[in-house]
């Protein structure tokens, strides 16, 4: 059955047409066109497709776009402002921690997730963390790395705003 | 050698920016109106003669725009060959007669939505009459084995395959041979003779995007495709003799792949996709599930039977037998047979060699190039073997194999020497790195620590070839067209470093242009690790056209012999007065009196071969160029559980010169990161034929847990004197070593020798099991 309902989508209110069956990944895709939320196997086993729900990371291909009626969704292309770019994608341009990327939103997403979580994250609970979103040119080197310049980046910024307040 | 601006550095990526945010290209979101989706209806059955097919009821279902079987092909499309494939053409496009491994494609659908083309599926009967079916790749090379296909037609597409014979009768599509001195006297005379079995299983490559085409006709009827394809020339020319469309008639263009892998080689999805867009006239895309991805190509299950002989320490002779299986459709199979066949006995020197390498048809999922085109299966065999001889006659494993690698212009076994070959080098960085000699900390009872090491060589495709153009504007930027494809190797940035070395212009002045066979020059293949070398040289050759031209411009301006200029920061100026001399755009306008206007160089880079003689492998020049690998790892074996963990692991490779160091580095670790999945989880179980894991939820793949704690790429550079600035190949290099390397360190921890892919805990556990009860080899040695 066909139905309209309300999104929050990288900030902004959005009312779309859905069939009950649609999943949230095809919603974003094929109706909102966010090209960066990717499907890489359907069945919630590999983070390609990773958004946040309310803050919280999910496989989009798993949830019905019904359920996510009136909640709030970040996709990569709601990180940042404008031209500049969020702090952990900074981390993954300095750190290098990309290669053919596909999924990359993801674990942008996902290392977002964590540090918004846990500010304090360890070494292990990033590798934890992470262990949802698979990489198969195996960069996790440099994405770990990414995730630690992250978490100092972000740090360094509440710190200013600790000092400026 | 002048100092070098860019090439060397690790400059970042072109393609960072539009990737970190997700704006950048893939082909799964290029929609144009009326696009018609695409659901396959597979065969369940691994081999079955198909007897009634029943459509109308698809038919009818509103929304679907046509139900294709295989027969009607024909009909539809007269003049269609209804089989492609790069070595014989023996897939059709849909199965007419029979389907040959569970999951062929027997009746494909467009319509106005996926989800459309899938119920109409459901409305489609297919009768089956099932037949017998063949599965283990020793019972299909006897004689009485059922056959998979009656006949084998050459397909003549590629240079090096131009030796693939046609066939009939057999299960076995090629053969190939090599024979070294008398290996029969060599065994007669031994002190010891090895002879041991190895296999390694079927695997998955896993891209995260799995393949996707689009294809539609433009306003001329022309055939678009855009697809993720690490080929797009190939397609382009298998779409034309297909369909016998002439070559410009049909526009083959590849964003960024998300990763290939060897996955997207050849022809996949295209021929397919072509048909229904020619036969509705509307655009379609295919975007295969990741289910469907499993079906669509795999990584060889190998069979190798590997015979030493050894004689006062040194090994005199080598027998290998390997047996690939290929599947039910031969794909890129002759040339992983040919080209890893005749490196299985190793980058060793080894006088008396006799290889057989069979590429063999069963009722599977078809096998094509994966990371690696089949060596790390035939160094699996051979660097395990290695330590199990070292042990054997009581020399240290890293020492045994210094003592047999080959020095610089000696005869690999072949009959080729070697050059810019630097096995030996990665062996001692391997082995500096992993503290080689010092003993493993053992820590208490059931926790047992080992060293291992492996080495290594693939040569690279030869012959092949690589086309490019350098358009250079006006204002000193530039333009590179290349078919060579982006899929997270960094070949973009590559040619842009080298571009930018040979103008003197900045690294950012330098843009790609994306594969499109409308514009970009032939090019074989984006695989094999070729890239840098061919196109390197390929866009190296054709910016120094360029050069030349506007140096000849700069000379007779400044009245300078033109040998005297340089071209540096965007000027061109005699060597040592940067003031004498002019900016680019300066010297466009001396040349053609107004800008805008462009100047254009081409190159084409195409090594040859000495084709081998076709009863003994021998060839003066097998192969343009050879990249050494080595692996080092630590492991801890629990006895209780069996589980390997990995303490340490370093992957070396030999890339020349690094043109990108850190793109270098992230190709030796990422492919040693998924080969180490592979050793010790990947692989694809079948039943019956049938495959049992084909979905993410039951095929595991490396994750980030996965990654050791410490694990450092190392590159060594030892200079090729015709690649580009000495560089030569890497993507592949990391895959090579890393299962010997871990089976070594697995019997160095517990002495038990696995010879079966993967390593997984039961194996372990028996192995220690069988140690226990006197079943298997010796105690553990330090």
């Amino acid at each position: 059955m066909k139905r309209n309902i309300s999104l929050r989508v990288n900030g902004r209110e959005q009312r779309v047409e859905i069939d009950d069956a649609d999943t949230l990944l095809e919603t974003l895709r094929d109706r909102l066109k966010l090209w960066s939320v990717r499907e890489g196997c359907g069945v919630g086993a590999c983070g390609t497709c990773t958004v946040l729900l309310d803050g919280k990371p999910v496989s989009a291909c798993l949830l019905l776009a019904a359920r996510s009626a009136g909640r709030e969704i970040l996709t990569v292309e709601g990180l940042g402002t404008g031209n500049e770019l969020h702090p952990v994608q900074e981390a993954f341009l300095s750190e290098r921690a990309l290669q053919c990327a596909y999924c990359t939103p993801g674990f942008v997403l996902s290392v977002k997730a964590l540090l918004d979580e846990n500010p304090d994250a360890s070494e292990a609970d990033i590798r934890e963390y992470l262990a949802g979103n698979l990489c198969r040119c195996a960069g996790y080197l440099d994405i770990i790395k990414a995730a630690r310049l992250a978490q100092e980046k972000l740090k360094r910024a509440r710190d200013q705003v600790g000092t400026s307040e | 050698m002048a100092s070098l601006s860019v090439v060397g550095q690790s400059v970042p990526r072109k393609d960072a920016a539009q990737k970190v945010t997700g704006r950048v290209l893939h082909v799964g979101q290029i929609e144009l109106p009326r696009m018609l989706h695409v659901a396959v209806l597979r065969s369940p059955h691994p081999h079955a003669r198909i007897v009634r097919i029943e459509k109308a009821r698809a038919e009818a279902l509103e929304g679907v725009a046509v139900v294709l079987t295989g027969r009607e092909l024909g009909e539809k499309l007269p003049g269609i060959d209804p089989a492609f494939g790069p070595a014989f053409r023996d897939q059709p496009i849909l199965a007419i007669d029979k389907a040959c491994f569970a999951g062929d494609p027997v009746v494909a659908v467009a319509a106005e939505s996926r989800r459309i083309a899938e119920d109409a599926l459901d409305l489609v009967e297919v009768d089956y009459e099932p037949l017998p079916a063949v599965f283990d790749v020793l019972e299909a090379v006897k004689p009485d084995a059922p056959l998979v296909h009656e006949q084998h037609r050459p397909a003549k597409a590629f240079a090096d395959l131009a030796h693939v014979k046609a066939g009939q009768r057999s299960n076995i599509c090629y053969h190939f041979k090599l024979r070294r001195g008398d290996v029969e006297k060599a065994f007669a005379e031994a002190d010891r003779v090895f002879e041991d079995t190895f296999s390694s299983p079927p695997a998955q490559h896993v891209p995260m995007e799995p393949h996707v085409t689009l294809v539609y006709l433009d306003e001329n009827e022309r055939v678009n495709i855009w697809t993720a394809s690490q080929t797009p020339s190939y397609v382009r020319t298998e779409i034309s003799a297909t369909f016998g469309i002439p070559m410009n008639r049909i526009r083959v263009r590849v964003p960024y792949l998300g990763g290939g892998y060897g996955a997207k080689l050849y022809a996949k999805l295209e021929p397919l996709v072509t048909a229904l867009a020619l036969i509705t006239k509307r655009p379609v895309r295919y975007a295969l599930t990741r289910e469907e991805e499993f079906l669509m190509i795999t990584k060889h299950k190998v069979i190798t039977k590997i015979k030493t002989a050894v004689r006062a320490g040194q090994i005199t002779a080598r027998k290998c037998e390997i047996y690939w299986d290929t599947g039910a459709y031969a794909e890129i199979g002759p040339r992983v047979v040919h080209k890893s066949g005749y490196t299985s006995a190793g980058p060793y020197r080894i006088p008396n060699v006799w290889i057989d390498s069979y590429c063999v048809y069963t009722n599977h999922v078809p096998a094509g190039a994966f990371r690696g085109f089949g060596v790390p299966q035939v160094i699996w065999a051979y660097d395990s073997q290695m330590d199990t001889i070292a042990r054997a006659i009581g020399a240290d494993p890293l020492e045994f194999r210094l003592r047999h690698a080959l020095d610089e212009g000696e005869t690999f076994a072949t009959g080729t020497p070697v050059r810019s070959f630097g096995v030996k080098q990665s062996l001692a960085e391997a082995a500096r790195a992993i503290g080689w000699g010092e003993p493993s900390p053992r820590s208490s009872g059931t926790k047992l620590r080992g060293k291992g090491i492996a080495c290594g060589v693939k040569a690279v495709l030869t012959p092949s070839i690589s086309g490019a153009i350098v358009i250079m504007n006006a204002d000193g930027t530039v333009n590179v067209l290349s078919s060579t494809v982006e899929m997270g190797q960094g070949a973009e940035t590559m040619m842009a470093q080298i571009v930018a070395e040979e103008l003197g212009v900045s690294f950012d002045q330098v843009h790609i242009v994306q594969p499109d066979t409308d514009i970009t020059p032939y090019d074989t293949i984006t695989a094999g690790s070729r890239s840098t070398y061919h196109m390197g040289n390929a866009v190296r050759l054709a910016a120094g056209k360029v050069k030349a031209e506007l140096f000849s411009v700069v000379a007779k301006k400044l009245e300078v012999d033109p040998g005297d200029l340089v071209a540096a920061r965007g000027r061109i100026f005699v060597r040592g007065t940067e003031e004498r001399g002019m900016s680019i755009s300066e010297a466009f306008l001396a040349r053609f009196g107004s800008l805008g206007t462009t100047l254009t160089g081409e190159a084409i880079c195409q090594p040859e071969a000495i084709p081998m003689d076709p009863e003994t492998g021998q060839s003066e020049k097998c192969t343009e160029y050879w990249f050494p690998s080595a692996t080092s790892v630590e492991v801890e074996v629990d006895t209780e559980t069996g589980q390997v963990k990995l303490l340490q692991f370093y992957s070396v490779g030999d890339a020349g010169t690094a043109i990108n160091p850190k793109h270098c580095e992230q190709q030796l670790l990422g492919s040693a990161i998924t080969h180490l999945g592979l050793t010790l989880f990947e692989q694809m179980i079948f039943e019956e034929g049938r495959l049992v894991n084909g979905s993410l939820l039951d095929y595991q793949i490396a994750s980030i847990r996965d990654l050791p704690e410490h694990v450092r790429p190392i590159v060594v550079e030892v200079p090729h004197e015709t690649g580009p600035f000495g560089a030569k190949g890497v993507g592949e290099t990391g895959t090579l070593t890393v299962s010997a390397a871990i089976a070594n360190a697995i019997e160095a921890a517990t002495g038990v020798r696995l010879r079966d892919l993967p390593i997984t805990p039961e194996k372990v556990l028996l192995g220690l099991e069988q140690l226990r009860s006197g079943a298997n080899r010796k105690a553990p040695t330090a």
